[in-house]
């Protein structure tokens, strides 16, 4: 069983300064690391042997009160366990690297996360709003947009 | 003189009957080869996850039923499990196993959709009556189960909504008992069909490494030749007691996909069976408060439903509603892989290609 500790171990031996925290999230080893590195280690932990994350389960964001916190969670298809990174996002300048170049999953999955949180993906190869219009304003998924319409607030001011 | 040609853009939806619903494909076609192909999707948003952030968690059960809606028992069911590993909640064995028997007939049913849409596309329109004749059964099963054909939320967190009736149990044996038989009807129908055949056997191939790295799930994976199942690999509910093969085909195409969802048909209706014999007695569900506040934590949920690895990640921050919740519809992730699969086929292919990946917009665009 891979624990967040080995996980952290491994990756520290590469990149000595990039994991913030380790922990674990719905049973799965968590780890906190640094955004600027986040294309070096997800490299690492799908190249690793121990490891070997080829599978970008799912990678999302969550608009937290003081940041925004980017989500992957990574399973391996043939050791059969799993990782959870987490990044977070300062919320004036939205932006971290792309993990286009590791997994191809990560294309529609950051493009979403564009979409809903305008968190900006560099290196992305065609990001853009992938579920709402192209001239939609906003990002729905942020906290502090409303659930209700325009429509419903008029209708409420009348 | 010479003749001048050029790549043109078409557009193939948002109306178009081989996108199984509001699906736009921007195909870039040079004469009746496709270049590229973009899909352009989110016709059906409806905004799920944001709508589970202003709803108790009980109210959400019934949105899930609307994402991927051709298997909604799975749909439930990953929310439920969520929910409960979050909150803590222990599931009665007897819940355990009527949630297994209805999620396999849904995925019977689903799958049948498939084979019958499928043939479809490709131009057999008679084995999609026949399997539509089929899983009237299974919406028949569904409806005495609960009274909706469609949008079930019979699978909620602690356990299920009502208990199944001995009526029940005969009616789904003598599913189980006639459905053999039919399924060696379709076979002769469509599996063994020359046409069927040279239209699917060698298109939309993507290797075993590109499908894991595009994350696909489910029979486009396994037709791939990777067994991966979370049924078996990350087993939940009672599948560790029950034994069932995963299906896997190593030709990569079109053809393969068909022949792994038809051998899980067959497989599904073994589980079936096992899981009435093993029913036990007990209560349907355990004990859950009207209004539910789980203690702040996440949780990741994963089930193999219909269309691949169906996951939910569960956020909550001691409130009533959950403070975030991401639903990873296998269908959204296979279909980004779309665009590499049609490149280099005639137009014609993408809409076998685009049918073998039998993707369901509700869960698409959420």
């Amino acid at each position: 069983m891979l624990t967040s500790d080995r996980i952290a171990e491994l990756v520290r031996a590469q990149y000595p300064n990039a994991v913030i925290e380790t922990g674990e999230s719905g049973g799965m080893p968590a780890l906190r690391v640094k955004a600027d590195e986040i294309v070096g280690i997800c490299a690492l932990i799908k190249e690793s042997l121990e490891m070997n994350m080829d599978y970008l389960m799912s990678q999302t964001a969550v608009d937290r009160p003081e940041e925004f916190e980017v989500v992957y969670h990574l399973y391996s298809v043939s050791a059969k366990h799993y990782a959870v990174l987490k990044v977070s996002v300062d919320k004036s300048t939205p932006s971290l690297p792309s993990v286009y170049s590791v997994w191809k999953a990560a294309d529609w999955q950051e493009c979403e996360i564009y979409d809903m949180f305008g968190i900006v993906f560099e290196g992305h190869p065609d990001l853009r709003r992938i579920l709402t219009d192209d001239d939609f304003e906003g990002f729905p998924l942020r906290k502090d947009y409303g659930i209700v319409s325009e429509c419903e607030e008029k209708s409420e001011q009348e | 003189m010479a003749i001048r040609t050029e790549e043109v853009q078409i557009n193939m939806g948002p109306q178009h009957p081989s996108t199984h619903g509001v699906l736009r494909m921007i195909l870039t076609i040079d004469g009746e080869t496709v270049v590229d192909a973009r899909p352009d999707i989110g016709f059906l948003h409806r905004g799920i996850e944001k709508l589970a952030e202003k709803r108790t968690y009980h109210q959400f059960v019934g949105l899930t039923d609307r994402l991927d809606y051709l298997s909604a028992m799975l749909g439930n069911a990953v929310y439920a499990m969520a929910v409960e590993k979050v909150a803590s909640i222990e599931v009665p064995a007897r819940a355990e196993y009527i949630r297994v028997i209805m999620m396999e007939l849904n995925r019977i049913s689903s799958h049948l959709v498939f084979v019958g849409a499928f043939g479809l596309d490709l131009g057999a329109t008679t084995p999609f009556l026949y399997t539509f004749r089929e899983r009237e059964d299974i919406m028949d099963i569904f409806e005495a189960v609960c009274g909706a054909r469609l949008t079930y939320s019979y699978i909620r967190p602690g356990g299920v909504a009502r208990d199944m009736s001995t009526g029940l149990d005969q009616m789904i044996r003598a599913f189980l008992k006639k459905m053999p038989q039919r399924l060696q009807e379709i076979d002769e129908l469509l599996t063994g069909n020359q046409i069927f055949l040279i239209r699917s056997r060698g298109i939309g191939v993507i290797s075993a490494e590109d499908a894991v790295s595009y994350a696909l799930s489910g029979p486009g994976l396994r037709g791939s030749g990777v067994a991966l199942d979370v049924r078996k690999d990350d087993p939940y509910s009672v599948y560790p007691d029950l034994d069932f093969n995963v299906c896997t085909e190593d030709t990569c195409d079109c053809l393969g996909r068909y022949l792994v969802r038809t051998g899980e048909i067959r497989e599904s209706l073994k589980i079936v069976e096992q899981a009435l014999d093993a029913l036990p007695e007990g209560e349907f569900t355990a004990k859950v408060p009207k209004v539910l506040k789980p203690p702040a934590g996440e949780a990741y949920a994963r089930v193999e439903s219909s269309r691949g690895d169906l996951g939910v990640y569960l956020i909550s921050d001691g409130s009533a509603s959950p403070y975030r919740l991401h639903w990873r519809g296998p269908s959204f992730i296979n279909l980004a892989a779309v665009g590499q699969m049609v490149k280099g086929l005639k137009i014609a292919d993408t809409v076998a290609v685009l049918g073998s990946l039998d993707i369901v917009l509700g869960e698409v665009d959420r």
